[in-house]
């Protein structure tokens, strides 16, 4: 790098050191990292609140017994839309946009290494939720066969059906495009003397990440092309009729979908990695240990997919075989909460906002990962499969878990960003509102699923009114607490008290971006650090 | 008499406050439902649920306690360490024995709940948009169970019903599937359109109904009763709407509505003489058999 910088300055023109442009055109045609990792995160946000207020349609019409708001059809499109939403418009291009602040700055690169390719991945993404959201307004109304978009059902989706595959043909493009970018990134342009093994947590998570999306996007894109053909095309590739196999496209999907929950939660283990030892002034437990378990549960991501069709009668063997590779999971999870408690042990907590989120991602988390755990039990899944209480789960994994870990890395970079620390009393209000909140709304789910409460309804039996209600309450008092979040940060990027460099006391010690000034320059490492 | 003790019974519940706890409870927990393999799945979801009960007092406490004690505003100074062999090694061979002790007992129920032979009857069940056929295999008889009228009166967007007022509301249908006690009842499940799966949570099982497919799940229903359950896969707008309802019914009673179903069936179809001759045959199910197998 230093070879190619000298050039430039060499040359008639200072290429190098202007800021950014000046206007829209600094958005739309920028190829700094920043500004990119900016651009995905503020709309990960935005579409955090789009895909939160369809959770308060469904929680709405369920905070009774009885249909009193929304039509049932729409309803099936309000929970499809909104875990398309969360999944690939608001957890994943966070992740994604953490990825491209932090990266770089993290292994002392001075952007990434693809960034015209950075920028095409951004606009992609914003291309195909254009497309999902117009979907909804197609006659016929938006897609209603839940995100896993299962045929036959999804087959009998109006107009919207080719919108939505659109949507997740270019989504899945801009995952790869952003994936080869991280690889690229991390594979070359490290500071001298940062081998993998001295990489911060959020880089290795990362790179695992980026590996799984490369491989199973692909695969994804494969079978809603194969939806697509067998509505618009007339083949059978899922149709019994023609000698099709609607089991096939659920195999063919979970082959993709479980790595892809695995492609949102490495990320935020990463980032809570980061956080615990700054906040406990120590350094992090059993490196090598979490990166090996990393990997081990990417690898194991690939041979427990039938877990989620236990009930679709495969035969013994491979009921067996999924039940118990998906035991193993617990092993590595098992090391990686034991090694953040590690951490802390004898260490000299404080407890500032990331802090906190990171804390009750660790509690909370591990909750999901119990209720994982007893859902790998196949006989015991026949009961819970299908019923709020993988509902419950899955939301424990991914709010409390995914989301607050991407909470917890914007408390914890956003001073580095804006270079203005942020009202600390007005999150840690966030903090408890949302942390109370998060349980009122998904723990009852727990109760409503034993109970024998199918997901995936408008409308219960009676028995099941309290447990609603107090859920319900329970995601109107987190939705709107988040509102507080979004005041936060604007407040915070429009000005503030001055940030140090190294912002958190002792941050020093815990990564190259606290040795950057806050906020951090447009360019950063144009020459690069030696990492000892 | 009997209002008497029900009312005594009831009373004394109240004051021991064992019915309030024990519905609360049954709230909140899975159903230990009616049959044989509904109990073990019970008590294998009671012990997993146990020992993530155990691992997370073990776990929670330690971090509350590094969170109470090693605090900067206390003055804690932090350690050097960042690793130990011995207890990394520790942590990963105890989880590894626990998965193996959770396995052994779920590999053997699953066993047991895949052995579908020596049944008693065969029921087979078709999955349609929003509704459930039942077709009792060799028996000649078949009908459509679909949502009650009340239930779906009510369950109209504003339709001004409370739900409350609507017994069983949603739970309820016109023609629940019929099945003797204490026999082993295998189930074949298909569907017509779209996937559905048919549940009823007390019987421990359930399983998907694919096109194309024709799968099976067996239960033993030991106590005569009415047991609900629901469509649990996502098969579009009414997915909410079509319940499952079972009755089972003592062996000479499942005998006589067998007999009487058959009986409408063919009064529906077959010659006059026929059905006076199914009509005979009511009380004797063996005759009726040969009487059908003509």
């Amino acid at each position: 790098m230093n070879a190619q910088h000298s050039h430039a300055n060499a040359g008639h023109e200072h290429h190098d050191d202007h800021g950014p442009a000046k206007g829209i055109g600094r958005w739309l045609f920028t190829t700094n990292h920043k500004d990119i990792g900016t651009m995905y995160l503020v709309f990960s946000l935005i579409m955090f609140l789009v895909g939160g207020s369809m959770a308060l349609v469904v929680r709405a019409e369920l905070f009774m017994p009885g249909l009193q708001l929304v039509d049932p059809g729409f309803f099936n499109t309000m929970t499809t839309v909104h875990a398309l939403i969360m999944v690939f418009g608001a957890v994943m291009p966070a992740t994604v946009g953490l990825a491209n602040w932090m990266i770089p700055m993290q292994i002392g690169a001075p952007d990434m290494a693809l960034p015209r390719m950075n920028n095409f991945s951004f606009w992609l993404l914003v291309a195909a939720f254009t497309l999902l959201i117009l979907s909804l307004f197609m006659p016929g109304g938006g897609p209603a066969a839940g995100w896993t978009l299962y045929p036959p059902l999804v087959l009998q989706t109006g107009d919207a059906l080719p919108l939505a595959i659109f949507a997740i043909h270019l989504a899945g493009a801009s995952s790869i495009m952003g994936s080869i970018n991280i690889i690229v990134t991390i594979m070359n342009l490290r500071a001298p003397g940062m081998t993998l093994l001295k990489m911060p947590l959020f880089v290795w998570t990362w790179l695992i990440t980026a590996y799984l999306l490369i491989l199973v996007m692909p695969v994804f894109a494969g079978a809603v092309t194969m939806l697509l053909t067998d509505h618009f095309f007339g083949t059978t590739f899922f149709a019994a009729a023609g000698g099709g196999d609607p089991v096939l496209y659920q195999h063919v999907f979970w082959f993709f979908g479980h790595p892809e929950v695995y492609i949102m939660i490495l990320p935020a283990f990463g980032i809570v990695s980061e956080i615990i030892p700054t906040f406990s002034r120590k350094k992090l437990f059993g490196y090598d240990a979490m990166v090996y378990a990393t990997a081990s549960i990417a690898f194991l991501s690939f041979i427990v997919w039938a877990h989620h069709m236990f009930t679709v009668g495969m035969p013994l063997a491979g009921e067996m075989f999924f039940m118990l590779s998906t035991m193993l999971i617990a092993v590595p999870t098992g090391v990686k909460v034991f090694n953040w408690t590690a951490t802390m042990w004898r260490g000299s907590l404080s407890f500032e906002p990331p802090m906190l989120f990171a804390l009750a991602f660790l509690f909370l988390f591990t909750i999901g990962g119990f209720s994982g755990l007893m859902m790998a039990i196949a006989p015991v899944d026949f009961q819970y499969h299908d019923t709020y209480f993988i509902v419950a789960h899955f939301h424990y994994v991914l709010v409390p878990g995914a989301v607050f870990a991407i909470m917890a890395g914007v408390y914890y970079w956003l001073p580095k960003w804006t270079g203005h620390m942020y009202d600390m009393k007005l999150a840690k209000a966030h903090f408890w509102l949302s942390t109370i909140f998060v349980n009122v709304l998904f723990f009852p789910q727990h109760f409503l699923g034993l109970a024998g409460m199918p997901r995936r309804i408008p409308d219960y039996s009676t028995q099941f009114a309290d447990w609603n209600m107090v859920s319900s309450i329970g995601g109107f008092g987190f939705g709107l607490s988040q509102l507080l979040f979004v005041y936060l940060i604007v407040k915070c990027a429009r000005g503030g008290a001055k940030a140090t460099a190294e912002v958190w006391d002792g941050a020093l010690n815990h990564g190259l971006e606290w040795t950057v000034p806050s906020p951090a320059p447009y360019h950063t490492f144009e020459e690069a650090p030696v990492v000892k | 008499m009997k209002m008497v003790k029900r009312a005594l019974a009831a009373g004394a519940a109240l004051m021991l406050g064992t019915t309030p706890a024990m519905a609360a409870w049954s709230d909140l927990n899975l159903r230990v439902g009616v049959t044989p393999l509904s109990r073990e799945i019970y008590g294998l979801h009671m012990m997993i649920l146990w020992i993530c009960v155990a691992i997370a007092v073990a776990v929670f406490g330690v971090m509350i306690y590094s969170i109470a004690t090693f605090r900067k505003s206390k003055g804690a100074v932090p350690a050097t360490f960042d690793h130990n062999t011995k207890a990394e090694i520790i942590w990963t061979v105890i989880p590894v024995l626990i998965l193996v002790g959770m396995a052994i007992p779920a590999a053997r129920t699953l066993v047991k709940i895949d052995d579908s032979r020596g049944s008693d009857l065969t029921v087979k069940v078709t999955g349609y948009q929003w509704m459930w056929q039942y077709e009792y295999v060799d028996q000649g008889v078949s009908f459509f169970s679909k949502l009650a009228q009340d239930s779906n009166d009510a369950r109209q967007l504003d339709s001004g019903i409370d739900p409350s007022t609507v017994p069983n509301y949603l739970l309820e249908v016109d023609r629940p599937l019929v099945v003797p006690q204490g026999k082993k009842v295998r189930v074949l499940i298909t569907a017509a359109d779209v996937i559905h799966a048919w549940w009823v949570p007390d019987f421990g099982m359930k399983k998907d109904a694919i096109p194309g497919y024709i799968n099976e799940l067996w239960f033993i229903a030991e106590k005569p009763g009415v047991y609900r359950g629901q469509c649990a896969e996502l098969c579009g707008r009414d997915h909410g709407f079509m319940p499952v309802v079972v009755e089972v019914k003592s062996q000479q009673d499942f005998d006589a509505w067998l007999a009487s179903q058959k009986a409408a069936m063919q009064a529906s179809k077959a010659p006059p003489a026929k059905v006076a001759q199914a009509a005979r045959n009511t009380d004797e199910p063996m005759a009726l058999r040969v009487a059908t197998a003509e």
